[in-house]
């Protein structure tokens, strides 16, 4: 996995909330046996016109947004299906982060495992970035997890949380599975222990 | 004495491999449910890392949600469905999983067959790359979905990384109207909380009026936990459920029976077990319910009406409402009982099993599909298909004007053929009315089975509770309306 340290990029908003995984990458994509070539299904069905042009209305095709790789969005973004095709989209169309106030559970989870940093930001803080959004002109954040903080222009600070084995993870870009193979003679142990008592039939 | 645990408690302690100071615990999983969409990349995965499946015999492959619900003996027409299909079953052969395929009398939706086969069983961790895993909490497992990461995580070492959730108490209090449903009860919760009200927390569902739901109906309210933002909902284990699953396929037999209920007698939450937050609902007074908006919190009383958006309390509030209403044509304040509908749905993880089709059927019998609505039941599984079929409740269906189908997701997420057309209006027995999830520019209103087949006889939204007078035995739920008199109505052509 790519580690996550510090990103600075220009930042996209996307002022909606509960926006699901349907909406981030609709299911007739989902048909791809790769983790690749998401990215120009992101956000189908609000990003392109029914003719397949793109849509001028939709957030991120304005000029501003152009090159974003930080997306700032509504509370629950994620919520739905667990469909990791939503992660893979929005790293493939070139996000490093997500930034909101709130997300869904297994979303956030599926993020931590892509290297794609989903920060929680304080509703407060994300309705500032919004309102540098309105401007209409484009804008880079810092979003730096050594310190756990989003620094953006007019003195935008911010600090987040993130649970310290989630943050190590994505610091060090290790492999989870790898991880738990480590854990080999414990699995095993427990295996025997369940079997023993008759639980592991 | 020990202190008192919840069910979450004994599940979640009784499976923890090694807990990381601080951090997440690492889980055991007793059962990992596959299918096709999100898995060909997690077996890549295992091919590249040159790893094997740790324990082929607690993973159960099936194909469901993208399969087509036609012709069995054709072939699937999308050639990238038919690769995802055939992908699964290399991928099960080479890593010696079973598989459930198309041909196979067990096939269905991945929530569908395993209660069906008994493989879901009290007590278990279970988990399947699809967010309505939920679905087996009604067993009191330990069920929710996961991505495909985890997926290739739980096959290499049967283990997951979980931060542990909180608990919340729903209790479900009172008897069920009649007409009323599991359906109704869930999409009341829903609505009252909120798709986020329940985030990052595991759902215990108790209460008079669960302990009287049937397994299918506590298996409809845990599949919606999700909807709320649960990471998973519970329901402890009684005598409905051991019923339920005695002498399925993949149950315990003879005295490995006997232990085994012994067993998940204890896992009820204890008295004086504590809940991080608690709910009370009263179903005494519930209507059915149906959604008008884009997420299944946008639900409301069939007596009522459309929301109007200056009414709403904030900014985001009414310009969340105002996009929901543009997106499903919809005029602020208008009553929803009387909405055309295009489409009917019958199907889903939520509402395909025998039960639910019983009771559509009992609403449908002797009457005809409204003029120009196209209605579909797609069973949940081949196995429900076979019994609704020696029930005779295809040929109801069928004389009405349905069409009836073999078993797959169809239409709950519009993968294979059986998509809604732009501007189309559908009553749907699924679980998510988002944008285009039936279809670009559908327009999907979630209901009960009974409601959703009372819709396709007007050929509009209509209270299910006119056709049918007062049960004789309020409580069924969702057996109501079977058997029960009809009061005579014309159903509008
Ligand atoms: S029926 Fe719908 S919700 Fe259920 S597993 Fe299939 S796609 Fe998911």
């Amino acid at each position: 996995m790519q580690p996550f340290t510090v990103h600075t990029g220009i930042a996209a908003v996307l002022p909606r909330v509960n926006v699901d995984t349907d909406q981030i990458i609709p299911k007739q994509f989902l048909k791809r046996i790769e983790r690749t070539g998401f990215g120009k299904h992101l956000f189908h069905d609000w990003r392109y016109l029914p003719d397949g042009s793109p849509n001028p209305g939709f957030e991120l095709n304005a000029p501003q947004a152009a090159g974003a790789s930080i997306l700032v969005a509504g509370p629950n973004f994620g919520c739905g299906s667990s469909r990791e095709h939503a992660p893979w989209a929005l790293a493939d169309y070139g996000f490093r982060a997500v930034i909101a106030p709130s997300f869904a559970d297994i979303f956030y989870n599926n993020c931590c495992q892509n290297g794609l940093l989903a920060v929680r930001l304080e509703d407060a803080a994300v309705r500032a970035l919004f309102a540098l959004g309105e401007r209409g002109e484009p804008f880079e954040l810092t979003v730096d997890l050594r310190i756990n903080r989003v620094t953006g222009p007019a003195g935008f600070r911010a600090g987040f949380d993130m649970d310290p084995y989630r943050r190590q993870m994505l610091l060090e870009g290790l492999d989870e599975i790898g991880q738990t193979l480590r854990q080999e003679l414990r699995i095993a142990a427990y295996e025997r222990r369940m079997e023993a008592l008759g639980r592991l039939v | 004495m020990s202190e008192p645990r919840t069910l979450f408690q004994k599940v979640w302690d009784a499976h923890v491999v090694h807990a990381m100071p601080r951090g997440p615990a690492l889980l055991y999983i007793d059962l990992h449910l596959v299918h096709e969409v999100t898995s060909p990349q997690a077996f890549e995965g295992l091919r590249l890392a040159g790893r094997q499946v740790r324990r082929p015999e607690r993973t159960l492959a099936t194909v469901d949600h993208n399969v087509p619900t036609g012709d069995r003996h054709l072939p699937i027409a999308d050639p990238v469905a038919a690769q995802q299909v055939r992908t699964l079953t290399s991928n099960a052969r080479a890593f010696g999983l079973p598989l459930f395929d198309l041909d196979s009398p067990d096939q269905g939706i991945v929530h569908v067959i395993g209660p069906e086969l008994g493989a879901t069983q009290p007590g278990m961790t279970i988990v399947c790359g699809d967010s309505h895993t939920s679905t087996h909490g009604a067993f009191g497992a330990l069920a929710f979905g996961i991505g495909t990461s985890e997926v290739e995580h739980v096959l290499a070492t049967q283990c997951l990384m979980q931060q542990r959730p909180r608990t919340m108490e729903v209790r479900f209090e009172g008897t069920l109207p009649g007409g009323v449903t599991a359906k109704d009860m869930v999409l009341a919760l829903i609505g009252r909380i909120g798709t986020a009200g329940a985030s990052g927390h595991v759902l215990e569902y108790r209460g008079s009026a669960i302990q009287r739901l049937s397994m299918e109906g506590r298996m409809t309210v845990c599949n919606m936990s999700i909807e709320a933002g649960a990471r998973a909902g519970l329901i402890a284990p009684d005598d409905t459920t051991f019923g339920y699953l005695e002498g399925r396929a993949r149950a315990p037999k003879g005295a490995e029976w006997d232990a085994a209920v012994e067993r998940w007698r204890g896992l009820a939450t204890d008295a004086g077990a504590v809940f991080d937050r608690s709910i009370t609902i009263d179903v005494s007074s519930l209507a059915p319910q149906v959604t008008w908006g884009t997420n299944p919190g946008m639900v409301g009383d069939i007596s009522g009406r459309v929301p109007v958006p200056a009414e709403g309390d904030s900014a985001d509030a009414r310009g969340a409402l105002e996009r929901a209403l543009h997106y499903m044509g919809l005029e602020p304040g208008a009553p929803l009982a009387g909405l055309k509908v295009d489409r009917v749905f019958i199907g889903s993880c939520t509402n395909a099993r025998l039960e639910d089709l019983r009771a559509a059927a009992s609403v449908v019998r002797g009457r005809k599909v409204s003029h120009g609505v196209r209605a579909m039941v797609v069973p949940g599984s081949q196995r429900v298909k076979h019994a609704a079929e020696a029930e005779g409740l295809d040929e109801v269906f069928i004389e009405a004007g349905f069409e009836w189908r073999n078993s797959g997701c169809s239409m709950c997420l519009g993968m294979n053929d059986d998509v809604l057309g732009s501007g189309e209006r559908c009553a749907s027995t699924s679980n998510r009315n988002f944008e285009g999830r039936q279809g670009k520019g559908g327009r999907t209103h979630l209901m009960s089975p009974v409601m959703a087949a009372a819709a396709a006889v007007f050929g509009h939204l209509v209270d299910v509770r006119q056709m049918v007078r007062e049960s004789d035995e309020p409580g069924r739920g969702d057996d109501m309306v079977r058997g029960s008199e009809r009061t005579t109505v014309s159903a509008g052509r």
